[in-house]
């Protein structure tokens, strides 16, 4: 049996722990809210251009299309962008992403394609790395980054173009996980190269003039969409990220709280124990006189 | 006077949504003032700046730095790469936005790319000067 001492201890430490998850769940709470506003505002951009780029696909005579839409006409090489968080303690978010991942690759190799990877995020490659090691090619840090913006979600969409020029894959899938709400986040796989234009996102049937000419705008265009489709990955990752780490810790509170009672019950009956004990020994030994 | 719907959004939030009587587009092609009841066009755009009129008398000024107009007889839709309210630029955003494009058009290999970089580059050299003088004005 444990002494008075060590269940002292014992609840003093899971009090400490008690702390430091309540003070994280505040504060994934605080980011949550920016993380939030900032993937929901921008999904309007990219919903528009949705809309814009089915617009202009949906005039565009097939044969004619870029590369980016049309793709290499092959799927032998297949390129996982897979988008975690960069830091832990945040249940099963970047678990949950690499396993889908995971999953997916296996399928591919079992196809008989070849598969690389570029992580984007620490978490996803600590655990990629003990399957995949020599198929992942590249690690993007993000950790240097408080607030996450155009500018890096157009360095990753970059490296991705310039392979794919290169001719170093001929499908890519982008993996983040969307965030539905605090306590859903849904791990999502979605091709990006060659871009997979919704059907029904078609807004108008009029017949638009170009200036400059339609293929120039789609050549511009393109690429953009693959860094908004990149940047809004990002920011729903963030948020997603935020989300679940905000959960795991209120459960570790509470899991916590649970502990710290169970450990008091027990520390008051020994101590009352000891001194019934004490007493016993103090009123027998007077009996005996 | 008839009106249309306006959209103004950058990759990071909406900047104007609502209806408008006229915008002014700064097209590569030259600047378009766009009135309800315009033709289908679909426009690449150059660093300029964005005239909405919500009604005679009221008008917003905005900077992009380039990106595309949707226009239909109903709806005006600008997606733009960077956007921000008149007020909030200065010569200091305007130089950044020059050294970037210096800086990606310097390692930029790919030709058409690299065409693409200069033109946006003499395009944003050009907006810096009219927005000067502006200024002294």
């Amino acid at each position: 049996m444990p002494s008075l001492k060590d269940l002292r201890n014992r609840i003093a430490s899971v009090k400490a722990t008690q702390k430091i998850t309540k003070a994280m769940q505040m504060v994934a709470a605080a980011k949550l809210r920016r993380a939030q506003t900032a993937a929901e505002a921008a999904r309007p951009y990219a919903e528009r251009m949705e809309a814009v780029l089915a617009n202009l696909a949906g005039g565009l005579a097939s044969g004619s299309a870029p590369r980016l839409i049309a793709g290499t006409g092959s799927d032998k090489v297949q390129l996982l962008v897979v988008c975690t968080a960069e830091r832990g303690l945040c249940g099963a978010f970047n678990s949950s992403i690499a396993r889908l991942a995971r999953d997916k690759a296996n399928a591919l190799k079992a196809e008989g394609k070849t598969v690389k990877i570029i992580c984007v995020g620490k978490k996803g490659y600590d655990i990629l790395r003990r399957q995949f090691a020599a198929d992942i090619i590249e690690l993007v840090d993000l950790r240097a980054f408080k607030q996450l913006g155009f500018v890096n979600a157009e360095t990753i969409a970059q490296g991705i173009l310039t392979r794919f020029a290169n001719g170093e894959f001929d499908v890519a899938t982008l993996f983040f996980s969307k965030f539905k709400s605090v306590i859903a986040q849904i791990p999502t796989a979605q091709q990006i190269i060659p871009a997979e234009i919704p059907a029904g996102a078609k807004t108008t049937d009029a017949v638009y003039d170009y200036e400059p000419e339609e293929s120039e705008i789609l050549e511009t265009l393109l690429p953009r969409n693959l860094t908004v489709q990149v940047l809004r990955a990002l920011l729903e990752n963030a948020a997603s990220e935020q989300g679940a780490r905000m959960s795991a810790m209120d459960s570790a509170t509470r899991n916590a709280g649970e502990m710290i009672k169970k450990q008091t019950t027990i520390y008051n009956r020994s101590r009352q124990a000891m001194i019934t004990k004490e007493l016993i020994e103090i009123i027998s030994g007077a009996e005996a006189l | 006077m008839a009106t249309f719907k306006f959209e103004l959004v950058s990759p990071e939030r909406i900047l104007f949504s609502g209806d408008a009587v006229s915008v002014i587009v700064p097209s590569v092609e030259g600047e378009m003032t766009v009135l309800a009841g315009h033709a289908p066009v679909v426009a690449v755009l150059k660093p300029g700046i964005v005239l909405v009129q919500t009604d005679s008398s009221n008008g917003k000024e905005f900077f992009v730095s380039g990106g595309l107009a949707e226009i239909n007889a109903t709806s005006v839709t600008i997606l733009a790469e960077q956007a921000r309210f008149l007020e909030d630029v200065d010569t200091a955003v305007l130089d950044a936005e020059i050294l970037t494009a210096e800086t990606r058009h310097a390692g930029s290999h790919d030709e058409a790319e690299k065409k693409r970089l200069h033109d946006q580059l003499v395009q944003l050299r050009e907006f810096k000067g009219v927005f000067e003088q502006r200024k002294a004005a």
